[in-house]
């Protein structure tokens, strides 16, 4: 039998090697120890002997190419041992670099989800800014549904602890830069021991914005208090829910230039279609007995309007960054849910891809949640447009403050009887008006009335928004 | 090993013969020769199996110095300990170790002698009296010196044996423990392999003294030095200190002078010896042909009996290099056990 | 029984456990350096060497690593050594042994053999022994797997865990502070064990957990009364074990006060407040921090030798009471 020459490992977490040149060629005799080869590692070369003496056929081992450890370089045969059976293997390293390693395919792919995965994060970043806040706050904060956003805090730079959080869901604010709670909730006392300096102190309080609103700067309390005779009124603390709609609606009118549009929509056919599709539900059987599947409301219809005319109307469907226009590509409806104490918006997400029936449950169960203040963050964060409906309480018409990021709101008045013009003859039709409010920074007023159109096309015409 | 003492016998005249032809009858000096076989051939075909990627650690080979390590085990009984260094592989087998199992164990797998846990560099055989080589140079010397104290305490009359290198005769636990053995009378004989070169430094570039047995005298032990590729010198200084531990005067230390044909591991690239030296050691020196012609010489073995002892080796070696291959490997789930002693349930 | 409890030094708790484990079992030995009739630099062996003799109160020579060796190879084959270092800091001559061999021997031998050896360190600053003589190199150990690492902060734990590390089939380190070995207090006769691995609250309390090591318990503990005037709770854990970890105890302690510090004396960066910490940030107990972390532990110098610089360079009570005070107030 011939002697295999193989390629060594001659290192540690040496997988492959390349042969740098060879010392003997084919047909040589070489004596056993006689160097045979030159191999180059990582760190040097190093000769290899022949592991036995002979002569040297079938060199494989070509020169300057990667060859895996042990694959065979060479045979060396002894005197008299047939030489013509050169054995039956692919020459080492000969395949090696034609097509890309499954390392190079995988770290080409990996680069390909890098990509994507980057997109999808711009895409989902959300705008608003960071809360400083224990991990103990944030996480009480998350589980009695208080936006953490709201509340002062009383801790070093601002940071909102837990004291702050426990005093917003009873319903006041510790006093600003004195946390005089301790976690058990008693009074702590200050003790004559107690070094906290009173300059150090006012430096902290200085340094808070207070309530988070800090721009413009409203009328101080003490300015305000003073208009009115001491007795006359009750002070009643605000909530962390007051103080965040008074932070984000100082922020929204002071900071989104608004733009106004205003048309009536004839609602007689919404109104029919309506009637006919409450009439057709299938009933369900639920823990109250028989109920039907579902119930439309008007409100429910208005906001597939709205998203229907976003779909029709894309560049219409964006919030402004100073980076760039977001263009959305779902069109999520927030809608204004009066609850005690306050409002919230919580979102219809894909409202262009949803059944009425199903918008028409969402938004009974995210209303019902809304008012029991049990909404989750993701419920009413985000969103591309809102709709606030006062037609209930006779309101006529009105324009809604936006909702940022949103870029435009759309306030619905009362649907109401009005004597309108037709061809010349005065008839009596169903009519609601509504007024968009639009942030001009992303939608112009062209784009706004466009919008506007295409909602009052899909109002007056609802079965379009049935296909 | 237990060796059979030889009984003499009138038709020879023994007193002239080396040593270990004196003490040992012709059975136990061919299971020598078959041991230095045994070293030898484990040695390539642990090597063959690294270059072929089938191992994967490192190595260090002690081809050349077979005498060394089957000398000074000869006169030890199983419950006598050693510890060993990181060229260990020989100690191990000298010992008696199983090479199935010590390939297993280079191989990575469960059915080693540490479970896949060691590797070459720790390669051990606590039942069989190996207490297990060390990465450290030096390591296992006070650790033999413990485990003396432990013999002279519990009064077992055991001896141990502290397998060490040239380079560790420079490390300072060499010497904290040359002569805590003696100022302690333990029952230990320190066996100093001096191959010549510490990795690529010579021991006259390192070391202060010209024979490492010289440094005996700092600790009031007897100092002997052995041609360490003569089995029967080996044999021979070995059954001396032994007897002296046994017989409570306190340790001995060994220099047996001997030399590795393959480098320091595997990523020696031979610079600091020539080609000339190496050859001359093979073709001259060499331990096993040495034994071999002592044993023609003086008729304990023939050509064939030489050359049944290499197929039987042959066979031996390829049989454990199938066993281990063919071991499980260990679970990774398992990898933190053995960190601590399992409770008993 | 009487009705006061009896009451030892740490050291004679230490010793007390000793000469139990050597009268129960042979096998169990001590080495070290003028142990004998010296009776140890810090008279923790006394006068055991008249009791057992010099076989088994055996004076090495100066030889820490040789000797730590010989305590590895006695105890892998057989023996329980217990092993004395004059002082923790002459633990780095001794690492070669300490942590390639004794923590790794059972390992590398896949479970062939076990090291059941005790070794003893009197660790600490504040006796004027300057920066050779007074470190605490705890956490060094504390890194390695292998090893178990101890540091009882009372005579009563001297003695138990001790007697469990005797008892331990691994290697189990102990670290004594000095200031410690004359602390008095009462302490159990005859045999019995405290847990290794066990930390224990060693005063509830509500607003923040202090989690301490060794003699920073005791300093913990005097901090929590000065606060408790103040209407300032501490909860106190002893955590006795640095390897392994009781993380649990801290977790759910951390989960009640909401607040944390860490004191030790070692030094501060990279030790065990870092561990600590880092278990909390790890753990669900990390939802309920309502301040951030405060490690206190030894300053980034060697130990000086002016007793004011000494004092200076590791926690004292008024940085506890300081860390304490400023995280209830919300001043951190």
């Amino acid at each position: 039998m011939p002697v295999e020459v193989i390629l060594p490992k001659v290192d540690m977490d040496m997988a492959t090697g390349r042969i740098t040149r060879w010392y003997a060629e084919e047909g040589a005799v070489v004596k056993q120890g006689d160097v045979l080869f030159e191999i180059e590692t990582d760190k040097a070369a190093m000769e290899i002997d022949a592991p036995a003496s002979g002569t040297v056929r079938a060199i494989t081992g070509a020169v300057g190419v990667d060859i895996p450890v042990g694959e065979p370089v060479a045979w060396i045969y002894a005197e008299g041992e047939d030489a013509g059976t050169i054995p039956d293997k692919p020459a080492a390293g000969s395949s090696s670099r034609a097509e890309p390693s499954a390392s190079e395919q995988e770290a080409k792919e990996n680069a390909d989800v890098v990509a994507v995965q980057g997109k999808n994060k711009a895409e989902e970043q959300r705008p608003d800014g960071q809360v400083r806040a224990t991990p103990l706050a944030r996480r009480i904060a998350k589980d009695s549904g208080v936006d953490i956003a709201g509340i002062a805090g009383s801790g070093p730079r601002g940071r909102v602890v837990r004291a702050d959080v426990d005093a917003a869901i009873a319903g006041g604010t510790p006093p600003s830069g004195l946390p005089a709670i301790s976690p058990s909730g008693g009074e702590i006392r200050q003790s004559p021991t107690s070094e906290l300096p009173i300059s150090a102190l006012e430096g902290e309080m200085a340094g808070r914005p207070e309530g988070g609103i800090s721009h413009p700067k409203p009328m101080s309390d003490d300015t305000g208090l003073k208009l009115f005779e001491e007795g006359s009124y009750e002070l009643v603390p605000h909530d962390a829910m007051r103080r965040t709609i008074a932070r984000r609606l100082v922020e929204a009118k002071s900071t989104i230039p608004h733009f106004y549009l205003t048309l009536d929509c004839e609602i007689d056919a919404l109104l029919a279609l309506r009637k006919q599709l409450n009439d057709a539900a299938p009933k369900v059987k639920s823990d109250k007995g028989e109920e039907p599947a579902y119930k439309l409301s008007v409100n429910d219809l208005v906001i597939k309007a709205m998203a229907v005319a976003l779909r029709a109307v894309p560049d219409a469907n964006a919030s402004w960054t100073e980076g760039g226009m977001l263009k959305h590509k779902h069109a999520d409806v927030g809608v204004a849910v009066s609850i005690p104490g306050g409002l919230i918006t919580p979102i219809v997400r894909k409202a262009d891809e949803k059944t009425l029936s199903v918008i028409s449950n969402e938004m009974k169960d995210l209303a019902m949640r809304a008012r029991n203040r049990k909404l989750k963050p993701e419920e009413y964060q985000g969103g591309t447009t809102a709709v606030s409906n006062l037609g209930m309480f006779g309101i006529k018409d009105f324009a809604a403050v936006i909702n940022p990021p949103h870029a435009t709101i759309l306030a619905v008045g009362a649907g109401e009887e009005r004597a309108v013009v037709k061809g010349g003859q005065v008839v009596v039709a169903n009519v609601m008006s509504v007024t968009l409010s639009t942030d001009h920074r992303a939608v112009d007023g062209a784009l706004g009335a466009e919008l506007l159109a295409a909602f009052k096309r899909a109002i007056e015409n609802p079965l379009t928004m049935l296909v | 090993m237990t060796a059979a003492r030889k009984k003499p016998t009138s038709k020879q005249t023994l007193a002239n013969l080396p040593f270990a032809y004196r003490q040992y009858d012709a059975a136990a000096l061919r299971e020598a020769l078959r041991k230095m076989y045994l070293i030898r051939r484990f040695e390539e075909g642990a090597e063959d199996s690294y270059t072929r990627g089938l191992i994967h650690g490192t190595m260090h080979l002690s081809i050349g110095q077979e005498a060394s390590a089957m000398g000074i085990c000869m006169p030890l009984e199983t419950a006598d300990q050693i510890t060993s260094t990181h060229r260990g592989h020989g100690h191990s087998i000298a010992k008696g170790a199983d090479v199935k199992r010590m390939f297993a164990e280079f191989f990575g797998k469960t059915t080693g002698y540490c479970k896949g846990r060691g590797g070459s560099m720790h390669i051990a055989d606590v039942a069989g009296g190996n207490l297990g080589a060390n990465g450290i140079v030096g390591g296992g010397i006070p650790i033999a010196v413990g485990a003396a104290l432990t013999a002279k305490k519990m009064k077992t009359g055991n001896v141990v044996i502290s397998f060490f290198g040239d380079g560790a005769n420079n490390e300072g636990a060499f010497h904290e423990a040359l002569n805590m053995a003696s100022v302690w009378k333990l029952p230990v004989i320190f066996v100093c392999e001096n191959n010549g070169y510490g990795m690529s430094t010579s021991t006259e570039r390192s070391t202060a003294v010209k024979n490492i047995a010289d440094r005996a005298a700092a600790y009031s032990m007897p100092g002997v030095i052995v041609d360490g590729n003569n089995f029967s010198q080996v044999a021979e200084a070995s059954h001396e200190a032994v007897e002296r531990a046994r017989a409570g005067d306190g340790p001995t230390l060994i220099e047996s002078k001997t030399y590795r044909y393959r480098g320091h591991s595997k990523s020696d690239r031979n610079r600091y010896r020539t080609k000339e030296e190496i050859e001359d050691w093979m073709t001259n020196r060499d331990p096993i042909i040495l034994f071999e012609s002592e044993m023609k010489e003086f008729g304990i073995i023939d050509d064939a009996g030489i050359e049944a002892i290499r197929e039987d080796v042959k066979r031996e070696i390829a049989e454990g290099i199938e066993f281990a291959k063919t071991s499980p490997a260990p679970d990774v789930a398992d990898v933190a056990r053995y960190v601590y002693t399992e409770e008993q349930a | 029984m009487d009705a006061t409890p009896r009451e030892l030094s740490y050291a004679q708790a230490i010793q007390e456990a000793m000469a139990i484990a050597m009268e129960a079992d042979e096998r169990v030995f001590l080495m070290g350096e003028d142990i004998g009739v010296y009776g140890g630099a810090f008279q923790v062996t006394g006068d055991l060497v008249e009791r057992f003799g010099p076989d088994r109160v055996m004076d090495t020579p100066i030889s820490e690593l040789g000797g730590a060796g010989v305590a590895v190879g006695a105890a892998m084959t057989g023996m329980r050594p217990i092993f004395e270092f004059q002082f923790s800091d002459f633990a780095t001559l001794a690492m070669e042994q300490i942590v390639n061999q004794a923590a790794k021997m059972r390992f590398m031998l896949g479970g062939e053999v076990s090291v059941p050896l005790v070794m003893r360190f009197p660790a600490g600053s504040g006796t004027g022994a300057a920066a050779q003589h007074s470190q605490s190199l705890e956490a060094w150990l504390g890194h390695v797997p292998g090893l178990k690492v101890i540091q009882p902060a009372t005579p009563h734990d001297a003695k138990g865990m001790l007697l469990a590390a005797i008892a331990d089939p691994d290697p189990v380190m102990i670290f004594e502070h000095k200031l410690l070995y004359k602390m008095k207090g009462p302490v159990p006769e005859g045999h019995y064990t405290v847990p290794i691995g066990k930390a224990e609250v060693r005063r509830e309390g509500r607003d923040v957990t202090v989690v301490a090591t060794s003699i920073m318990v005791h300093k913990a503990l005097e901090a929590a009364e000065l606060l408790a005037g103040e209407g300032i709770d501490l909860e106190v854990i002893d955590l006795k074990t640095i390897r392994p970890l009781d993380r649990q105890t801290i977790i759910d302690s951390v989960k009640k006060t909401s607040r944390l510090i860490s004191v030790h004396e070692s030094v501060k960066t990279l030790g065990i407040g870092a561990e600590i910490s880092a278990t909390i940030a790890e753990s669900d107990a990390f939802d309920f921090l309502d301040a951030p972390i405060v490690r206190l532990g030894g300053a980034e110098t060697p130990i000086p030798y002016n007793p004011e610089l000494e004092k200076a360079v590791v926690p004292q009570v008024p940085d506890i009471v300081t860390a304490a005070r400023d995280l209830v107030k919300g001043r951190r």
